[in-house]
């Protein structure tokens, strides 16, 4: 039960209440490059999920070996980010083989999921947290999600203000800047909220 | 000195282990692509403009490696790209001549009556949607907002005094902008061309007349002075076929509004 309670509590800070994007800052690149369209901010969103799980559960387990080794204070994010970089190599891989569709809609960005800090920092926070196995994959997949709605929300922010009318300097991205600012402001809101 | 061991060894052996996974998945994951698709991608222009009617250049290189499509169809890289393609492929390439669009549309904010004034969303889309293709009364006529100058991926758009306006050195005849445009208005023409007609206007004279001070009216007196009869008047509007016409120019001289014209 308690577990279970934990878990609900990491995932509602990880989507609502400690954002990855709206009040981590983390993870603002893709945010702001990948945010055109909705189709492709959700194809983004369910890959970086993927990555985000996939590599907090193994980060966890090389974790363990490095903390056995006395090693833990300087290699892990060394560790972390080998990890990351063979991971999104084999989604890469993956996709390319059994869902070409998805893997070219993607496109370069997939690639650059390796160098997104939202999922270093997952791994990172899972560790400063003293997250346990399944808090961990919780915490990756949820942040993960909670990147998802952020992006998504903002894309479609994006997607009206093509139709909005604004002083022309601020045409293209300042008028972006400015929404995603708005948008982190109303996220604000959750600050504070505390759950159990 | 033995954490420096440890250090290496785990790291090393972390490698090695992602190494020899990512090899295996490699294999496992192998998806055999032909090595002249690559070639053909090199001599495209990669602007992924959809010109060729493929989803992005990979996807135009891709079907002709598969031999589904002509070689000559990317008109954004140029006939030499063409010629280069066609010699990866081992086939004849068929060159052709520089194509560029054209707005066969003159309705200037001065020449062309305004129907009704619009403070709606300045996009042609939108304005299409209001009290029937756009703001002017010419219903062929160029609504202005500029849905195609964001289509255009080479900056040859753009809007000139409220009708957009094709700049013939930056377009390379995609055709992205008929794509975007509501009415479908922008028109492939040769390049050498200096003989257009600058209306698509298919109504009769007098309705032309109130709605715009230069649209053509389909007099004929083009299409009878011609000395290559290479002008026919149809639905009231001339229209000049580029493989008669022996760009003279005497059309030009002689229509009597000036609706006969180079782009510039």
């Amino acid at each position: 039960m308690e577990m279970l309670q934990s878990l609900l509590s990491i995932s509602l800070g990880a989507i609502l209440i400690n954002n990855f994007i709206f009040s981590q800052f983390l993870g603002c690149c893709p945010f702001l490059g990948v945010s055109q369209k909705v189709d492709s901010a959700i194809g983004m969103g369910l890959a970086v999920t993927f990555v985000m799980g996939l590599a907090s559960a193994l980060s966890y387990v090389v974790n363990l070996v490095l903390i056995h080794f006395g090693l833990d204070q300087y290699l892990q994010t060394l560790a972390f980010i080998l990890i990351i970089a063979s991971l999104v190599q084999l989604v890469e891989m993956f996709l390319k083989k059994s869902i070409p569709s998805l893997y070219s809609a993607l496109g370069i960005y997939l690639p650059l999921i390796t160098t997104n800090c939202a999922v270093l920092g997952v791994v990172l926070l899972n560790v400063q947290n003293n997250h346990n196995f399944i808090q961990s994959v919780c915490y990756g997949i949820t942040g993960g999600l909670g990147f998802m709605l952020a992006i998504v929300l903002f894309a479609s922010v994006r997607e009206r203000l093509q139709f909005a009318e604004y002083p022309k300097s601020f045409e293209g991205f300042p008028i972006a800047l400015v929404s995603a600012g708005l948008l982190a402001l109303a996220f604000m809101g959750f600050t504070g909220m505390k759950i159990w | 000195m033995v954490n420096i061991l440890y250090a290496v060894l785990v790291l090393g052996v972390m490698g090695a282990a992602f190494a020899a996974l990512l090899g295996f998945a490699s294999k496992i994951f192998y998806v055999e692509t032909d090595p002249r698709e690559e070639a053909v991608m090199e001599c495209l222009a990669g602007a992924n403009c959809g010109g060729c009617g493929f989803p992005g250049c990979s996807g135009y290189a891709a079907a002709v490696v598969r031999g589904e499509a002509p070689t000559d169809k990317c008109v954004a890289s140029g006939p030499e790209a063409a010629a280069k393609i066609a010699e990866i492929m081992g086939v004849a390439g068929g060159g052709g001549e520089k194509m560029i669009a054209f707005i066969p549309c003159s309705g200037s904010a001065e020449a062309a009556e305004l129907k009704f004034d619009y403070t709606g969303p300045k996009t042609c889309q939108a304005a299409m949607g209001y009290g029937g293709k756009g703001t002017k009364v010419c219903s062929y006529s160029c609504i202005g907002y500029g849905d195609c100058v964001q289509a255009c991926k080479f900056d040859a758009m753009h809007i000139v005094d409220g009708v957009a306006k094709v700049d013939r050195e930056k377009c390379v005849g995609c055709m992205a902008c008929a794509e975007a445009c509501p009415k479908s208005i922008p028109v492939k023409v040769p390049y050498s061309m200096n003989e257009l007609v600058a209306c698509r206007s298919n109504d009769k004279g007098p309705a032309v007349m109130k709605a715009c001070k230069v649209g053509c009216i389909g007099c004929m007196k083009c299409a009878k002075e011609c000395p290559a009869d290479a002008i026919q008047i149809k639905d009231f509007l001339a229209h000049i076929d580029p493989d008669k016409c022996i760009r003279c120019g005497h059309c030009e001289t002689v229509c009597p509004r000036h609706i006969i014209h180079s782009q510039d």
